[in-house]
């Protein structure tokens, strides 16, 4: 903790005594900025999977539908039959069949407006709401049949299942790829921080003459690379949560490309990969530091 | 302070030392001489723990230097100061940073000791050179800086390893004195030397043992030193 404390207030005594690095400094800032920014389109990619499969999951369960197909004499028998069944049915919590006009209104977008519904065998729709646990689909499928032998109930299980199912995957994958960018950034570290260690033998060999420990060694590197970290992936950062806000946003359907991005405070987790970047090199720095400088006579 | 028994040490195959027995009591002044690469150097290097001996003890401020830990070895370094004989300087800080080094690297503030440090610079004759880098500085004044830097600590043991090989010899004189009145403070000193002259210059001010190195083993030399 003291140590954390003493590299955000600066602890420039222990950094000088290492010579500046020049060039390399800027390429572990450029890595570490571009693995922020890959890491902020794993967490927007995190997010907006797991956004979609908790929609799906909420919109597409709760509702299901029964569709009367008979001839129309005996629709409106059937229509009645069925939302008997429907009402003294467990986990069903409402019942409803569409009139004629909601009916239009639906097909309207794929048939036009001045459908002539009357003329076409167009069956009878009644929205189903669920009322969460209870609800038994085949149950409910044998006593429609039983009773109203037109009547076919579509749960939407069949193609939502899938959905929310990849969904899920995706959300696992961005957390994953998440994590793997983390890893390679402390992998990243690790090697430019051997090297500068490699390159400051003799610095490195005159401290320890003049009495230096380990730990004051380790902390000229350590402050360096937890800066170099956190600034790059800063930058990163910046840049990424610009693209995503960037992103154009059509709210027509959500698409999942246009749900790609972050709402309210979610705007927030961003901000958390500088810090964990800097926390991922003063770890990664310090751990080849010790162990370099235990290797070194 | 700094006691061997029996120590050797060999860098491959020939053996440089054997069987040194050597103690710097507390408050003693020695002069180690011996012919270029009788192994001056080497035996000072296992007297701040640099080297380990192959065989023999060597003890530390009253430790086994085998048994320090990294630590516990940097602990002892700071309280022995040595005057290395390549100086040992880290190029890109200035003569002041590198004189205040020791300071640094113990934790000590260094800014509290601003005054003590432009004291000691004026005393080796560094002031007008304070800013400038090692490189840029001549070799009696590089080996100034080094005898700075070496007791900048107050350290309990001084080793200089031909802290005058490159001054002139009024400065020799200087540094000498400056070694002799720290030993008079109570501060043990060794220096390893060529240079006759300065032994027995030291001879008139203090009582100073003479070690000669030859063949790998120490004796003390004559009284014709
Ligand atoms: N790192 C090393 N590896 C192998 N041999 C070495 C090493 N350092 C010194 N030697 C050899 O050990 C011998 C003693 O060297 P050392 O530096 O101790 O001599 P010295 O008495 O200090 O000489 P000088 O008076 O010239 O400084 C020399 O023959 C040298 O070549
Ligand atoms: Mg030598």
């Amino acid at each position: 903790m003291k140590q954390i404390w003493a590299i955000l207030s600066g602890a420039p005594d222990a950094d000088r005594v290492v010579p500046p690095t020049g060039f390399t400094v800027w390429l572990t800032v450029f890595s570490a900025a571009a693995m922020a920014f890959l890491a902020v389109f794993a967490l927007a990619l995190s997010l907006a999977a797991e956004r979609l499969s908790v929609r799906w999951g909420q919109e597409l369960a709760r509702t299901s539908t029964v569709r009367i197909s008979a001839p129309s004499a005996q629709e409106a028998l059937q229509t009645a039959a069925a939302l008997t069944v429907l009402e003294t049915t467990p986990g069903v919590a409402r019942a409803r069949a569409l009139s004629d006009a909601e009916q239009e209104a639906l097909l309207a977008p794929w048939f036009g407006a001045d459908l002539p519904l009357d003329a076409l065998p167009i069956p009878r729709l009644i929205e189903v709401v669920e009322a969460g646990a209870g609800y038994d689909a085949e149950g409910l499928r044998a006593r429609l049949a039983a009773e109203a032998p037109g009547a076919i109930l579509d749960d939407h299980t069949r193609w939502r299942r899938p959905l929310i199912e990849a969904a899920n995957r995706l959300r696992t994958i961005g957390w994953v790829s998440l994590l793997l960018i983390m890893l390679s950034m402390a992998a990243m570290i690790t090697l430019a921080a051997q090297s500068a260690l490699a390159a400051n033998a003799g610095v490195i060999r005159t401290l320890r003459l003049v009495g230096a420990r380990d730990s004051y060694i380790a902390r000229a590197f350590v402050h360096r690379f937890t800066m170099r970290a956190a600034l790059g992936a800063g930058l990163g950062t910046v840049l990424a949560m610009g693209a995503v806000a960037a992103l154009p946003t059509a709210d027509v359907a959500g698409g999942f490309l246009t749900g790609l991005g972050f709402w309210g405070a979610s705007w927030l987790l961003p901000l958390l990969i500088p810090p964990l970047a800097g926390g991922v090199g003063f770890a990664a720095t310090r751990a080849a530091a010790l162990r370099a400088l235990r290797k070194m006579p | 302070m700094i006691e061997l028994h029996k120590a050797g040490y060999s860098y491959g195959q020939d053996a440089i030392l054997r069987d040194v027995s050597l103690q710097l009591a507390p408050g003693s002044f020695h002069f180690l001489t011996g012919p270029s690469g009788a192994g001056k150097s080497t035996l000072l290097k296992l007297c701040y723990g640099d080297l380990l001996a192959n065989t023999g003890t060597v003890k530390l401020l009253g430790q086994d230097a085998r048994d320090l830990s990294r630590d516990a070895l940097a602990k002892v370094r700071q309280r022995i100061g040595v005057v290395h004989q390549d100086c040992q300087f880290l190029d890109h800080l200035s003569i002041t940073q590198n004189v205040a080094l020791p300071l640094a690297v113990s934790g000590r503030d260094v800014e509290a000791e601003a005054e003590n440090l432009a004291q000691l610079l004026a005393w080796v004759g560094l002031s007008p050179r304070a800013h400038a880098l090692p490189p840029e500085l001549s070799g009696g004044e590089r080996q100034r800086a080094a005898l700075a830097r070496a007791i900048i600590m107050g350290p309990d043991v001084i080793l200089a390893d031909e802290p005058t090989g490159n001054v002139d010899w009024e400065m020799s004189q200087r540094l000498l004195s400056l070694l002799v009145e720290l030993n008079k403070m109570g501060k043990t000193v060794l220096i390893a030397t060529h240079d006759l002259g300065l032994i027995r210059a030291a001879k008139a001010q203090v009582s100073a043992r003479v070690l000669r190195l030859a063949g790998g083993s120490v004796q003390l030399a004559g009284a014709d030193l």
